[in-house]
């Protein structure tokens, strides 16, 4: 069957069977294999991306299902070379050490900051409750989200201040 | 990697699309609200229906409305809907207390009541919200509407009054005055289904007397409503004492089976004290004279 949906802005169409999963849509299909793919059972949360700017969890959901909506990737975030002050937050406040459970867990935080932008510690702990990361103990990544809350103007990355 | 066996979509916009499409394709065709029961069942291959109907743009099945003395919840309203309503905080404070332990807000932004009840998971906490409630399920089907109690809505685990053609609507929660309700569930980590959840309701009289109590219990296998721990509270005035007999009465009732969430002694307490705690906030809400001691 043929799917339409918007991902990261721009329109795509493929033909794809009905059983495949969101994740792998956007992995195999598109190539864009920032979404990650952990347990497989709905938990872990690594594979969230943002449907109709909502954390979805992409191993639980059709690209059937998401076709005409639109759907929002790690690659999605930066704005050309700037980078969207979630992504420079965890870099500020080393929100990652794997990286594993990153792109999920800064998704969330956007969706987080978008619909509330100065969130007490309490609400970004439970924003991010539905999703494991397995190094940073959780304290880093709540004080990355914190810095971007700090921070709503993104900052520019290194790229643009060398240049 | 788990991949669901092939099957053919169909997207419905309106109810009547959505019997059509069950009739047309037959005995082996679902519907699919939030998917987070029916993907990863299909998943592991547990479900493999031949047919999805999804029903998520079936827009009029959203609502969440007070319509006189009752509150009407569409089908499709999502757990993350009934957690940000105002209204249903106010009416029935269980609902949120429930709500706030469902899974994780992430899967809470996809699954539905509908699909909560269709579900039937002996673990699924919403089942017991609506029993308490006294709720009434609304089943849209090839031959009109139909409305189903609670009680008869329960045919056993994974098993409704709903038809493989049939649809649930909504659910209508009858709204009463100095009522008072509650709902606590213990689990191993955030996210999980229940070790084990109590869920009560109360209606006060006017002379500080109970005149109507229901209580439930998700996951220590009670289908349906502890009626004789409920017996016990109407007609008399709260007291600490006809509190724990109540716990004691549900607990009794409770037949858990020993897995990985805990041994049997382990959840026939749970359901003895957790049946203790819903009832004392229950009647806290419902204006009741505070309860003494414990
Ligand atoms: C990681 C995880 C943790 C969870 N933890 C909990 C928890 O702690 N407590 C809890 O209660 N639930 C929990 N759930 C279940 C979650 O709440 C589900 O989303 C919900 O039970 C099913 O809703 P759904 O809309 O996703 O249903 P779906 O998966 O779409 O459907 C489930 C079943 O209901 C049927 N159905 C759906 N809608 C209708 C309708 N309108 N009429 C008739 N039949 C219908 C479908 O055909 C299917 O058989 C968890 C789920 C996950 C993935
Ligand atoms: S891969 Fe989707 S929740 Fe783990
Ligand atoms: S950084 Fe390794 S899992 Fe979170």
């Amino acid at each position: 069957m043929h799917v339409t949906m918007t991902v990261n802005g721009t329109e795509v169409t493929r033909n794809v069977e009905p059983r495949l999963l969101l994740v792998h849509f956007l992995r195999e299909t598109l190539g864009l294999t920032g979404t990650h793919w952990g347990c497989d059972t709905s938990n872990c949360g690594t594979c969230v991306v943002l449907v109709d700017g909502e954390p979805v969890k992409s191993c639980t959901a059709l690209a059937a299902m998401t076709a005409g909506h639109e759907v929002r990737t790690v690659e999605g975030m930066a704005d050309g070379g700037t980078l969207d002050p979630v992504q420079q937050g965890f870099m500020e406040a080393h929100g990652l050490q794997c990286g594993f459970c990153t792109p999920g867990m800064m998704l969330t935080a956007r969706a987080l900051l978008d619909r509330e932008p100065d969130p007490d510690e309490a609400t970004i702990r439970e924003a991010i409750s539905g999703q494991i990361c397995r190094c940073t103990g959780y304290a880093t990544i709540v004080r990355s989200i914190q810095w971007a809350a700090a921070h709503p103007a993104a900052a520019p990355s290194e790229q643009e201040v060398t240049a | 990697m788990q991949v669901p066996a092939p099957f053919e979509y169909a997207r419905a916009t309106s109810v009547r699309d959505v019997l059509e499409l069950l009739e047309r394709h037959g005995p082996e065709s679902h519907v699919i609200a939030g998917g987070h029961s029916l993907l990863p069942m299909m998943k592991l291959r547990l479900a493999r229906p031949e047919w999805l109907i999804d029903i998520n743009d079936v827009v009029e099945l959203r609502h969440i409305a007070e319509d006189g003395d009752v509150l009407r919840v569409g089908a499709l309203a999502r757990h993350a809907d009934l957690l940000a309503s105002e209204v249903v905080g106010r009416l029935f404070p269980l609902v949120h207390d429930a709500e706030k332990v469902i899974a994780d807000p992430v899967v809470r932004n996809r699954g539905t009541i509908g699909g909560s009840l269709g579900q039937a998971d002996p673990a699924e906490d919403l089942t017991t919200v609506c029993d308490v409630l006294r709720a009434q399920v609304v089943i849209a089907g090839p031959s009109g509407e139909r409305v189903v109690d609670m009680a008869d809505f329960h045919r056993g685990p994974y098993e409704t009054a709903c038809e493989q053609n049939e649809l649930i609507t909504e659910v209508r929660f009858p709204i009463r005055a100095r009522s008072g309700s509650a709902y606590e569930k213990v689990e191993r980590r955030v996210g999980d289904w229940a070790v084990g959840a109590a869920g009560a309701a109360l209606q006060m009289a006017d002379d500080g007397t109970i005149a109507d109590a229901a209580i439930g219990l998700t996951a220590l296998g009670l289908e349906g409503l502890a009626t004789d721990a409920a017996a016990v509270l109407v007609g008399q005035r709260p007291s600490e004492g006809l509190v724990a007999e109540a716990g004691r009465l549900a607990a009794e009732a409770s037949s858990p089976v020993e897995d990985q969430r805990g041994p049997v002694d382990y959840k026939r307490h749970l359901a003895d004290e957790l049946t203790r705690r819903v009832l004392r906030r229950a009647l806290d809400r419902a204006g009741a004279t505070a309860v003494q001691g414990g």
